[in-house]
């Protein structure tokens, strides 16, 4: 009864996403959001995806979820300025024409894709022990998209730069986020010190069984960095100073490491981010524990804002 | 294939969601949701892709999954941008659209 579940979890999806459009206030809208990307992570589970469904629950309902719901606090009122400033009844229904157009067009071709469907699966599966890669996406990952890959996680750096900069000038160097008072009792101060060793184990865990299983630095960085979030938001650590060097270190650790393998490919491989023969795994194991770091510090900076008070 | 055809509907429905919700909705944050679940369509694409490509033991082809891990995370740091970019608005000009202001500091009807 495959087919039943997968037009229900389908038909949810669309709900969800249907609510994040509709609710009355913009609260409600992130709430349904954030279960909106709960019920995607479930559509790649059954979409045989189980590296992106961890992704997306991490990182398309986890991190964006938390800082839609930051943001939400932050920018109330407006409701005048909103509802003066929404189309009118023409322009909805041009709206809808063109909006249906798209997904009518998007359905028809995706219906006409050629059957059987072409694809890369067979060679990602025969040429991923060349890298000593268990994981097919890893590999793809690591080795055929690597460039990609490379540059990802140098966008990372740019966008934690981009969101610093929204800094007032005076601020530059400090502290980024509001402070949250220590919480000494209730749900949260309990789970910020029960799930933190915890979550630090599975996402070291997560990181480390990329290489063989569903799982990588993306993932587990993410989690590194929501265990982070949670100990901040309960008050138990303060986020560091833009200025120090440490930070800043931890940012660029990952880039830095893939650039240096990827030169090392030209000394003693067949090019820029050609894995040497031999020197494949470790290489590999290195690069993606310093993105792991990279990517926590990342997502953790992004979630905590430009700075706001002085260091 | 029967498998992928309720995913295939729904990522086409989710882009037109999207769309419809970023061109009409006039808060910035809603059009930043809006925009996301746009994202999210075209993802679930990629995943219906994958699915059909789906073979040699691989339970979905590996390309276009790689594709998508990069592209949700670039999708979350420019989601990130602009949430702060939304704030900085909010608060230097205490506005909450990107409707164009009157000379008034009002926005335009």
């Amino acid at each position: 009864m495959g087919g039943l579940v997968d037009w229900l979890l389908a038909a949810l999806v669309l709900g969800a996403a249907a609510w994040t459009l509709a609710a009355p206030t913009g609260f409600a809208a992130v709430v349904g959001f954030v279960g909106f990307g709960l019920l995607v992570t479930l559509a790649w589970v059954r979409l045989g995806a189980v590296d992106v469904a961890l992704t997306e629950a991490a990182i398309g309902a986890g991190a964006t979820g938390v800082i839609l719901l930051m943001a939400v606090v932050r920018l109330r009122g407006g409701a005048e300025e909103v509802s003066a400033a929404t189309p009118g009844r023409a322009v909805m229904v041009a709206a809808g024409l063109l909006a249906g157009g798209v997904g009518l067009a998007l359905a028809l071709a995706v219906l006409a894709l050629p059957d059987p469907a072409p694809g890369l699966a067979a060679a990602a599966m025969a040429r991923r022990g060349e890298l000593g890669l268990g994981n097919p996406v890893a590999a793809v990952l690591m080795g055929y998209r690597g460039l990609d890959t490379l540059l990802e996680s140098v966008v990372l750096v740019f966008a934690v730069l981009a969101v610093w900069s929204m800094a007032p000038d005076r601020r530059w160097g400090g502290i980024p986020g509001p402070r949250f008072p220590r919480q000494e009792a209730g749900p949260l101060a309990l789970l910020a010190r029960l799930l933190l060793p915890i979550g630090l184990v599975i996402g070291i865990h997560v990181a480390w069984v990329g290489a063989e299983a569903p799982g990588g630095k993306f993932q587990g960085g993410t989690i590194l960095a929501a265990m982070w979030v949670l100990a901040w938001v309960a008050g138990l650590v303060q986020p560091p100073a833009i200025a120090s060097q440490a930070v800043r270190l931890a940012l660029v650790a990952g880039p830095l490491a893939f650039l240096l393998a990827g030169f090392a490919g030209m000394a003693l491989g067949e090019g820029f981010l050609a894995w040497p023969p031999g020197l494949a795994k470790p290489m590999i194991l290195l690069v993606e524990a310093a993105m792991t770091l990279s990517v926590a510090a990342a997502l953790a900076l992004l979630v905590a804002g430009p700075p706001e008070r002085a260091a | 294939m029967s498998a992928v055809l309720p995913y295939s509907i729904a990522a086409a429905a989710l882009v037109a969601l999207g769309l419809f919700g970023l061109v009409v909705q006039a808060a910035v944050l809603r059009k930043i949701l809006a925009f996301n679940l746009l994202g999210g369509g075209v993802f679930l694409l990629f995943g219906v892709v994958a699915r059909r490509g789906a073979g040699a033991g691989a339970t979905a082809d590996p390309v276009p999954q790689a594709i998508v891990i990069t592209g949700l995370v670039v999708a979350f740091a420019a989601t990130a941008l602009a949430v702060v970019l939304a704030l900085r608005m909010h608060q230097i000009t205490g506005a909450a659209t990107i409707a164009e202001a009157a000379e008034d500091g009002f926005p335009d009807k």
